[in-house]
């Protein structure tokens, strides 16, 4: 008796195993259809994403293109895949020309990888030249190689901070008097000893942190051959300071690495760290997966190592790009435009993804900034506009070239770690850093 | 005609073969002989590949990470081995054993793991191995007063991690194989020992020790392949084939890593060669070894 039952549920088992493999779709994600109410002739374009709010903003896009061209209409396939799993897939596709989507999101990260040799790329030269006035030129040659523009940005990802005011509080810590980073010190020793809580993160799986001490003292890491010089005194100075904070307790590391990671808002959404330097598009995660701290979180810029310093650098990215083997180059390239760098996409873009829109104009347009139904206006204690047009002339950019893949790639995974978890000497870190990006790269 | 060509007794064998040759050709040799050849070779999808001859391999020596990925996968490789075959055999003996309570309830337990997915198993067991304290094994640890631990960041505590994921998963198809070795070993032989007043530990070395040796020898082999290949149970636990310090990177990963994350075919055929070579030198010398290239007596 009891070995029948035995079997049945083997069985099941196996059967439900094997339904389970069976299951997978074309590429292995969420795949969806948004018609934005076109008519039978409309083209099916697909686009793959790695983050899964990207394609709420082409469905509103999708609706305002199919009505103001009835005879170019257009549905999107939308697919979401992780991250390194729709890079990795892409590359595949793209390189070896079958299976490639029409529209691709590729990460500022894995960009590169996409540019080197020929890239398998349509050049969009021709539908961003109309716009190509009101948006932030650095922002379109990261997506470039030898002026021809491969990728449309999303948003200009400037850095600040956002500081937990009911932690600060209860410190009796103003965060508006913050401006240098001996100010953060003192103000997070005084927060851990009122508290127990940490005033910041230690970073150890991205660089965000480390871009923008770079960025302050006019330093980057790559030189101006695009050569990786993660060794350089800025870097030094940049990772001594960090250590510094972490050994006073003013910071530390947090589960995850860093703050843009699915423990990391458990983390900051029981509130056990007050602060977040991040790219401006972190809102996005406060208002979707850290509901707890609604109304407790203000943006400011980020502290300074001298007064005088630039305060922010631009962080991230996404350049959404037309492959080569798109079934419809041009209607893929005019749709893209219009979806992502016309007016209207730079105001949805805030309103839908809370980035900071590349088309500067919108952060003046107060309509639309300080709209008080916005989510992100009703989130956030201060509004992030007054906050970016303070500093709107100080984002300064790390460089993206061939090497970066691989400096990310050793730096996140290997030196941050050695520093902050094990406490390996900075100088030491770095230069086998340095070593081993230039034996990668060889 | 064609019914002589069948029955013909030299001809039939090998139409019979036929589709696993082919397979064996078309998904096996052919890749293996391209991988061969790309290995000398700098190549990337879609464009034209040069020869460099031996450049891939002369990078391969100078290589840190990869001299990381093969000690990984080296120490996961003795460890599984350490655990996942006397343990395995161990069982096995227990629930062959007639007075044994609940055997085919512990049996099927054993092996319900193999069924999971990787990929659920790999990610449950990142969770139960979180560094934060609410995590599984970190409120066990609270307990009994210990501080919580960063598992998954640590050289150590990861292979601990790694090696329990492999051990929860393997114990039960071990055992499998162990079982059914068990079964080809007569009953007379114990009787006779019992009757020459042998004790149970004796039974164990001197009867179903030699006797399951094909079988070990069988599972021994297969082990030292699945250690040195493991990838996913990393990926997976992990979530993604970029461990802090690369501490989980195994050699597939390694490969992984250069050929399809940086499109780097030529110098990833290189490290699967490497892979290849590895694990004959280490099975052919462990069959030697075991005298299983003698003639059958």
């Amino acid at each position: 008796m009891m070995k029948r039952w035995m079997v049945v549920f083997m069985v099941l088992c196996m059967t439900l195993f094997l339904w389970g493999c069976g299951k997978s779709n074309n590429a292995g994600g969420e795949t969806s259809v948004l018609d934005g109410g076109a008519g039978e002739s409309a083209t099916e374009l697909s686009y793959w994403t790695f983050v899964e709010l990207h394609g709420q903003h082409f469905e509103k896009m999708l609706g305002k293109w199919n009505t103001e061209n009835p005879d170019r209409q257009i549905k999107l396939n939308v697919t979401v895949m992780p991250y390194d799993d729709m890079h990795n897939k892409l590359s595949i596709a793209v390189q070896s020309g079958t299976g490639a989507p029409d529209i691709a999101d590729i990460e500022l990260g894995k960009f590169p990888d996409f540019l080197a040799g020929t890239p398998q790329l349509e050049p969009l030269n021709d539908v961003i030249d109309p716009y190509r006035d009101t948006i932030v030129k650095s922002r379109i040659d990261l997506y470039s190689k030898e002026d021809v523009n491969y990728g449309i940005p999303t948003h200009v990802g400037a850095s600040v901070a956002f500081y937990n005011t009911e932690i600060l509080e209860e410190a009796g810590v103003n965060y508006q008097d913050i401006v240098t980073w001996e100010d953060f010190k003192q103000a997070g020793i005084q927060v851990y000893e009122k508290t127990g809580k940490y005033m910041g993160t230690a970073d150890t799986s991205a660089a965000w942190q480390a871009s923008m001490l770079l960025a302050q003292q006019g330093a980057d890491l790559t030189d101006d051959a695009g050569k990786p010089i993660v060794n350089s005194e800025p870097m030094v100075k940049a990772m001594t300071l960090l250590k510094d904070l972490q050994d006073s307790h003013v910071i530390a590391t947090i589960a995850g690495g860093q703050p843009d990671t699915e423990e990391a808002y458990g983390e900051f959404n029981a509130g056990n760290y007050a602060t977040a330097f991040m790219p401006l598009w972190q809102m996005s995660r406060y208002t979707n997966y850290m509901s707890d701290l609604s109304g407790k979180i203000a943006i400011a810029p980020i502290p300074v190592i001298e007064e005088g310093m630039p305060r922010s650098v631009g962080g991230g990215g996404t350049g959404t790009v037309v492959t080569k083997t798109a079934k419809d180059v041009q209607l893929a390239k005019d749709f893209l435009a219009f979806a992502k760098l016309s007016l209207d996409a730079n105001k949805e873009i805030w309103n839908t993804l809370g980035f900071d829109p590349v088309n500067m104009d919108v952060w003046d347009m107060k309509d639309v900034t300080h709209n008080a139904e916005n989510q992100f206006v009703k989130y956030f204690v201060n509004n992030p506009f007054d906050v970016l047009n303070e500093i709107r002339d100080e984002i300064r950019l790390i460089k993206s070239t061939s090497a970066s893949p691989t400096i990310n790639n050793v730096l996140c995974t290997t030196t941050f770690n050695e520093i902050f978890e094990d406490g390996k000497d900075i100088t030491e870190a770095l230069n086998d850093a340095q070593k081993q990006i230039e034996q990668e790269l060889k | 005609m064609i019914k002589k060509f069948l029955y013909s007794q030299k001809v039939a064998p090998y139409v019979f073969v036929l589709p696993f040759i082919l397979v064996f050709l078309v998904f096996w040799v052919f890749p293996l002989g391209s991988s061969f050849s790309m290995s000398f070779q700098k190549t990337q999808l879609g464009q034209e590949a040069d020869w460099v001859g031996l450049a891939n391999y002369g990078k391969l020596m100078g290589d840190g990470i990869f001299l990381k990925a093969v000690t990984n996968s080296a120490i996961y490789m003795v460890l599984t081995l350490l655990i996942l075959i006397p343990f395995p055999m161990l069982f096995a003996v227990l629930i062959n054993n007639k007075f044994m309570w609940g055997r085919e309830f512990f049996k099927s337990s054993f092996f319900f793991p193999a069924l999971t997915s990787v990929v659920v198993a790999g990610t449950i067991f990142r969770l139960m191995f979180g560094e934060m304290e609410g995590s599984l094994i970190n409120s066990i640890l609270g307990w009994f007063g210990i501080d919580p631990v960063k598992f998954l960041k640590g050289q150590v505590t990861g292979f601990i991690a790694l090696v329990a994921l492999a051990t929860w998963r393997w114990t039960g198809v071990n055992m499998l194989y162990f079982l059914s070795g068990l079964k080809n070993i007569p009953g007379e032989y114990y009787e006779a020992a019992s009757i020459d007043g042998a004790s149970a530990f004796q039974k164990f070395t001197k009867i179903t020790m030699p006797l399951l040796k094909p079988t070990t020898i069988y599972v021994l082999t297969i082990s030292i392949y699945a250690g040195l290949a493991m990838f996913i149970e990393s990926m997976m636990l992990w979530n993604g084939n970029n461990s802090p310090k690369n501490i989980g990177l195994t050699i597939v990963g390694y490969l992984y890593r250069q050929g399809i994350e940086k499109n780097n075919l030529g110098y990833a055929a290189a490290v699967g060669i490497v892979l290849l070579a590895i694990t004959m030198i280490i099975n052919l010398t462990q069959l030697k070894l075991s005298g299983m290239f003698k003639k059958e007596d």
